[in-house]
């Protein structure tokens, strides 16, 4: 079994309101942050053959359902096996 | 005309459609469930506003796996007129259907009440019984309705006057202060390529009756029948 944590955030050129308003309120805490940017965190638990196999999973669930690529980007922040 | 509103779970304009063009436009109107498969020889497809599958992942993403997709993607690429209004649009876009995306608000807030489009091409299926330039007043309801397209697509779109409506104020002027939830070049509506396919935000069955604020949406729908009435006579 495999669980994968993947981050979605908006494209770098887009603009992100959520993200910036999150960064104004931080200023106004008076934390010194230049830019903050706002996605989504999956974790997803699926069975693959071997890593190779749940990575090439993982991009096809993106392409299809959970990235829309005209707005959205996507990092594996981490892909791990596990027994179960 | 036979039209078919399809109903996904979280739809909430369903019955404000079917209320429009059964009642006010004299069609004839069924409901399909999204589970199903089969448009029952409807001519005109429609898919309502509203917070399909709760709007989770993205407005719009879950709906277009439903079984009835496969269909409506089949009707829409054979030609046929298919409205996606508010919702619709956003699940339109997700299937590819229309380009672009959906943004959330530029305010950030959950936006309902009237505005005004600019009508910009009145020589598709949806819009011919309004005049080029002629000004609407429509609601809006929506969270997540600035259009937004990369560059190229958006030429293309004002290329191929494939931009139908545009959000402006009462007199038809384009600003930013009448653009509510800062749509990329205050596009309010497209249609694909062949003009058969319709994505809009603001609500025309809201604003179909005079009794209920106002009628200007119910020439789309009048616009759609006139056009069948012409196709079906020839």
């Amino acid at each position: 079994m495999f669980l994968a944590v993947i981050a979605i955030t908006l494209r770098k050129s887009i603009l992100d309101p959520q993200g910036s308003m999150i960064a104004k309120s931080l200023r106004n805490l008076d934390f010194r942050v230049e830019d903050t940017r706002a996605g989504k965190h999956l974790e997803l638990t699926f069975r693959a053959s071997d890593e190779n196999h749940a990575r090439e999973l993982l991009q096809e669930m993106c392409a299809k359902l959970l990235v829309n690529s005209v707005t959205e980007e996507y990092r594996i922040i981490s892909l791990n096996a596990y027994e179960d | 005309m036979k039209a078919a509103v399809i109903v996904f779970p979280g739809s909430n304009c369903d019955r404000d459609i079917i209320d429009v063009l059964g009642d006010v436009v004299g069609c004839s109107v069924t409901a399909i469930w999204h589970q199903d498969r089969s448009l029952q020889d409807a001519h005109l497809v429609i898919l309502p506003g509203g917070f399909s599958f709760g709007d989770y992942l993205r407005c719009g993403a879950i709906a277009r796996f439903s079984p009835i997709m496969e269909s409506v993607i089949s009707h829409a690429l054979a030609g046929n007129p298919v409205l996606g209004i508010c919702n619709g649009f956003q699940v339109l876009t997700e299937c590819g259907l229309l380009p672009g995306t959906l943004m959330p608000n530029k305010s950030l807030r959950f936006i309902c009440r009237d505005v005004h489009v600019r009508v910009e091409n009145s020589a598709t299926m949806f819009t011919t019984l309004f005049q080029k330039g002629q000004v609407l007043n429509l609601p809006i309801a929506h969270a997540d309705g600035g259009y937004y397209a990369e560059e190229e697509v958006l030429k293309e779109l004002e290329l191929k006057n494939r931009v139908i409506f545009r959000y402006c104020s009462a007199n038809g002027v384009l600003d930013e202060e009448n653009n509510p939830n800062g749509a990329r070049q205050h596009i309010a509506g497209i249609v694909n390529e062949e003009g058969n396919v319709l994505g809009m935000m603001p609500h025309p069955e809201r604003h179909s009756e005079d009794v209920l604020g106002g009628s200007d949406g119910r020439w789309l729908f009048e616009s759609l029948v006139a056009n069948w009435q012409r196709m079906v006579t020839r």
